[in-house]
């Protein structure tokens, strides 16, 4: 239920509405094709129709004759200006870094690279221009799957890169896992396609950019779910500008999912041209340039060995992964196939030998990178997709296998065979208290009657762990990571005793307005109305790494959280004085400083910010003002956990899945704000459920995208979905002041395979074990059909 | 997406639409909710240089009860026609069917008669008109004519209107007592249109099938009438066997082809399975 703001009480665990909410529903939002800036122009993009060709010439005259075209921009004008590629963020040894530029030079890698950009007074008549350019290509045969890339005789994406290989990278102990494998009772192989997503955050990418001369400065609107992460790479990096004199802001933005982490040449393209032409420049992609150019996510293809003793337990996993990267390295790309993913291969289980090997593979496609999830998502299907197959395969209950593998209460901290260190855990308890919300027996039981009747019941579980909050610094540096992943939160206390929070999170969607607020609201003793958070603007904010890999609260709220009791401390020492008492005999409760023993004898917060800004009367070693700053730098990663559990009917005759129940437990240690905790669950589950049942990007063999929109690429609908029902163990996290878990990516990391497993447990009366996602009707159906035929 | 530049004429009465048609040759199309028309034109699909908007003329959207048939004008949305009482008391078939297009934004925009000229393979409503056996009414610039549904389709996107003419309204039979319809259909996840679609009316009489229309959306070039099905009930006891016996037929004579929708052989299966439950239902309605 939610509840409004009462002042004084704890704000801590309640379900405050969004305060942001009312500006979003009654369409005064500000995104950044709202803004309209005095002289502004319109960029549109010419794309290539090729997923592999030769640039041989460019003709504009046509575009540049129509009127109100202000230029037409190539890659070739990009580098003679000195504008370097985008760079990733991210390396591994070895690592094959294919030249990205914002506009092609020379060659085009994927349907959608951009060869050149029209700039004009209208956006009708950019795209009219655009498509007036004449490009002369010489077309080349292409790759688009990672496992024909790797391929000899494959057509090849970048020279430089020999076989098509980006980079091999391996974690954990080879010849400890072979003997394992070598020595085990029962070993269960599986070949598992992680299909590849289109990401479909609602608001398209979108930016603005501006020139001003005088100033010399650059201001860049931008679709950005990182605007300083844009600041720094975008002006260091690419068009070399000071970030002194380059300003992003990032304003309301419409959903990332992670696709808006990244650095993409439009919005490169864009804050160039703008000083180029010395106009504002704006561009908004369209849904379908959505689809060819926001980076993509998932696309594993997978062999699978896990080994079994003759009690159950795991004794080794081996895990071998192709990882397709696409075209280009964007900016987390090589993080997310290896240390986002292979670091997570041991989930809740006490697995004592694990190795992967994971090659990434140029294609001729759109990039591949961090959506919702990034890597976590996919080791999760591994471990749990295949932990059914085990089950069935050992003749043990898919629950009872988990069971019997979980790491015990008592293990932490628990090194992974995998270089993780989980700090806490208690995996048991979820487990059980999913089991009963669903009626695990009962169904059983109402299954195997079903089944009797021809009816296709089934029931998946997922035992999921996930890294978030990312993440330490140090630990990130040393794998390959180009920047810390701290955050930064200042508290700005006014006179008057209002605050204002600057935050280097960014709210797209996730509701840091509210759950900053309670923050600040519990910690000050003040109403949520009194706080006013502000993010996504690199010219208020000193500096932030952003949001994604579930870091806000985690991370952002925990800076937010250390500068509250920076000023709470200052304010103590300044009612102390006020007070004529000693600082260590004054509490601070329910917005007042008091005396221990004499209530009586108190300050407001209020009085205390004033005094601390009058200045006539503080301690006479103190500053005046009332802030405090915090950069909070994690000591470790934290670790929510869960099971989710689906429930699913299958039609038989037509191949139709009914997703029937969805119990979700998940430990998100601490929740701020239990239903802002609870949409975030709902839409991830949504969108893990999508890529078990609907989800898929299709590429032809000639690198042409099939899914290429709404009409033919599947996003979950409402209709589609039962209601979740939720509930939650708490263990809170011990690397943060606030005991906070990421809540943010969970339901996506659990849901793929709880609903895919219970799909699977439906069709095993024909002896079904396994299929590929995405789990159509069609597929279901021709399967049922083979198994038929089979018998 | 921005669509191509085009000029737009407002029409105030259909006589001003046909004027303006003929006016602009082969360069005009009609719009009436849009729902279908723009998309196309954003995507630059198609970059019609004039535009005659019909959605404005008065009375081309009136929904009224002529006795042994339903009057719809071209132009009613999709919504008033799920909602019309006269529609649902005379033709619930119809209802059930315009209740499966798109989404309500779709239904509160899209118009009938532009669903039924626009010709979508995968569109719901033609399985209805045939089903029906609606008439068509065509108002050109030599007057007024029918055309029977059965005869309306001609092909993938294509009507049996000539150049020059626009529909202004459809006459859809009431429904008689011993009557009952139903629709099955398999809506595709991403676009929400029939894979397949089955609309099925049946006239029952004393416990046998007097009367049976079949029409199916979504597997074919266009909309058709499944004459095997509909020969195998005509003369048959209103059982479940006939039913099954029936249904059996449904992909007699098609021809289906491997795609990302699913196998020739899936297909086949679907209209069977589809043409079963939606005359089993329509059995059910036929004899409540």
């Amino acid at each position: 239920m939610a509840t409004t703001a009462q002042p004084g009480a704890s704000l801590m665990g309640a379900s405050v509405r969004r305060k942001e909410d009312p500006r979003f529903i009654t369409g005064t939002g500000r995104y950044t094709d709202d803004l309209k800036l005095a002289g502004q122009t319109y960029a549109a993009f010419v794309r290539s129709p090729h997923a592999n060709a030769t640039i041989n010439a460019i003709d504009a005259s046509a575009a540049l004759a129509i009127p109100g075209v202000h230029a037409v921009l190539t890659g070739e004008d990009m580098k003679k200006a000195g504008v370097n590629p985008i760079p990733p963020g991210w390396l591994h040894p070895g690592i094959k870094i294919a030249e990205y530029r914002a506009l092609a030079v020379g060659r085009v890698a994927h349907v959608g690279n951009a060869v050149a950009v029209v700039i004009a007074d209208s956006p009708t008549i950019a795209r009219d221009a655009a498509d007036a350019v004449v490009v002369d290509y010489t077309d080349h045969p292409a790759v688009a799957d990672a496992v024909s890339a790797l391929k000899p005789g494959a057509p090849l994406v970048h020279a430089d890169a020999p076989g098509n290989v980006v980079f091999t990278w391996q974690l954990g102990d080879a010849a400890a896992t072979d003997a394992a494998i070598a020595g085990a009772k029962t070993v269960v192989k599986q070949h598992l396609v992680n299909q590849r997503l289109i990401a479909n955050a609602m608001e398209p990418r979108a930016s603005l950019a501006s020139y001003d001369p005088a100033a010399d400065e650059l201001t860049l609107y931008v679709t950005s779910q990182n605007p300083h992460v844009h600041r720094l790479i975008m002006g260091a990096f690419v068009l070399g500008i000071p970030e002194h004199k380059f300003r992003v802001i990032a304003p309301d933005v419409g959903g990332g999912f992670g696709s808006k982490i990244f650095i993409y040449p439009e919005e490169c393209v864009v804050a160039w041209a703008s000083k180029v032409v010395g106009r504002p420049v704006k561009w908004t992609a369209t849904r379908s340039e959505a689809y060819l150019t926001d980076a993509h996510g998932r696309d594993h293809d997978t062999d699978v060995e896990m080994a079994f003793d003759a009690n159950g337990k795991i004794v080794a996993l081996r895990v071998k992964t192709v990882a397709n990267l696409g075209a280009y390295l964007t900016l987390f790309a090589p993080a997310v196939p290896t240390y986002l993913y292979g670091t997570l291969l041991s989930g809740q289980y006490n697995i004592p030998a694990i190795h992967v090997d994971v090659t990434a593979a140029y294609t001729h496609t759109t990039p591949v990178d961090a959506y919702r999830g990034a890597g976590r998502p996919e080791a999760t299907y591994v471990l749990e997709r295949t932990l059914d197959v085990a089950a069935r395969q050992l003749g043990i209950d898919p629950a009872e296998l988990r069971r019997r593998n979980l790491i015990a209460p008592d293990a932490f901290p628990f090194q992974t065979a995998v270089a993780l260190q989980y700090d806490s855990g208690n995996y048991e308890p979820a487990l059980d208290k999913a089991l009963a919300m669903v009626d695990y027996k009962g169904f059983r039981a109402q299954q195997a009657a079903a089944r009797a009747k021809g009816k296709l019941l089934g029931i998946g579980l997922s035992s999921y762990i996930e890294a978030c909050g990312l993440a330490p610094s140090h630990i990130v540096g040393s794998l390959g990571a180009q920047a810390g992943l701290y955050e930064s939160g200042v508290v700005r206390i006014h006179p008057t005793g209002k605050v204002t929070v600057l935050t280097g999170s960014h709210s797209h969607g996730q509701g840091h307005e509210t759950t900053f607020a309670q923050i600040v609201a519990s910690e000050l003793g003040c109403t949520i109305d009194d706080v006013e958070i502000v993010h996504g603007d690199t010219g208020r904010v000193p500096f932030g790494m952003g949001t994604y890999g579930s870091r806000s609260g985690a991370v952002g709220g925990a800076a937010i959280f250390n500068s509250l009791q920076k000023v709470k401390e200052k304010g103590r020492k300044i009612a102390a004085h006020l007070l004529e008492a000693a600082p260590e005999d004054v509490d601070f409760a329910g917005g007042n400083y008091f005396v221990k023993g004499s209530p009586s004898r108190a300050k407001g917060f209020g009085e205390v910010a004033l005094a601390a800004y009058l200045a006539h009367n503080i301690p006479a070693d103190m500053e005046p003002g009332l802030e405090a700053t915090t950069f909070f730098n994690p000591g470790n990663f934290v670790f929510p956990f869960g099971t989710h559990i689906a429930a699913v009917e299958v039609d038989s005759e037509t191949g139709q899945v009914t997703v029937q129940r969805y119990v979700a437990v998940d430990d998100f240690g601490n929740v701020i704000n239990p239903m802002i905790v609870d949409g975030q669950l709902h839409g991830g589950i949504a969108q893990g459920t999508a890529q078990a049942l609907w989800e898929g990007a299709q590429y032809d063999s000639n690198g042409q995208l099939l899914t290429g929109s709404l009409m033919n690429y599947a996003i979950p609908k409402a209709e589609f979905l039962p209601n979740f029902e939720t509930d939650r163990t708490v263990t809170p996290s011990p690397v943060n002041p606030l005991g906070v878990k990421g809540a943010g990516e969970a339901g996506t990391i659990a849901s793929t395979a709880a609903v895919a497993n219970a799909v699977i447990d439906a069709l095993s009366p024909f002896g079904i074990t396994h299929l590929d996602m995405p789990l159509t009707p069609a597929k279901i159906w021709s399967a049922i059909q083979g198994a038929k035929g089979g018998n | 997406m921005y669509p191509a530049s085009f000029e737009y004429h407002p029409a105030a009465s259909v006589q001003d639409a046909l004027a303006l048609l003929a006016k602009y040759g082969d360069e005009p199309k009609l719009l009436a909710g849009g729902h279908s028309l723009i998309p196309v034109m954003k995507l630059r699909f198609a970059s019609p240089a004039h535009l005659i908007d019909i959605g404005r003329i008065p009375a081309l959207s009136a929904i009224t009860d002529g006795g042994s048939a339903v009057h719809i004008g071209a132009t009613a949305r999709h919504a008033s026609v799920v909602s019309s009482p006269v529609v649902r008391q005379k033709v619930p078939l119809l209802a059930e069917v315009a209740s499966h297009i798109g989404d309500p934004l779709i239904r509160n925009m899209g118009t009938i008669g532009g669903s039924l000229a626009h010709a979508d393979p995968a569109a719901d409503l033609p399985a209805a008109m045939l089903a029906l056996g609606a008439t068509l009414v065509a108002t050109g610039p030599a007057g007024t004519r029918t055309i029977a549904a059965d005869d309306f389709f001609t092909d993938v996107f294509t009507t049996a209107l000539h150049p020059g003419e626009m529909l202004t309204e459809i006459r859809v039979p009431a429904r008689g007592a011993g009557s009952g319809g139903a629709y099955e259909k398999n809506p595709d996840p991403a676009s929400g249109y029939a894979i397949v679609g089955i609309a099925a009316q049946v006239q029952v009489s004393g416990g046998t099938i007097t009367a049976a229309r079949v029409g199916m959306t979504g597997l074919g070039p266009k909309a058709m009438r499944l004459a095997a099905v509909e020969g195998a009930l005509t003369g048959k006891p209103a059982t479940a066997a006939t039913v099954a016996a029936a249904a059996a037929h449904a992909a007699d004579g098609l021809v289906f082809v491997d795609d990302a929708r699913g196998s020739a052989a899936y297909k086949g299966n679907l209209a069977r399975v589809h043409t079963r439950r939606a005359l089993a239902r329509a059995l059910a309605a036929a004899t409540a």
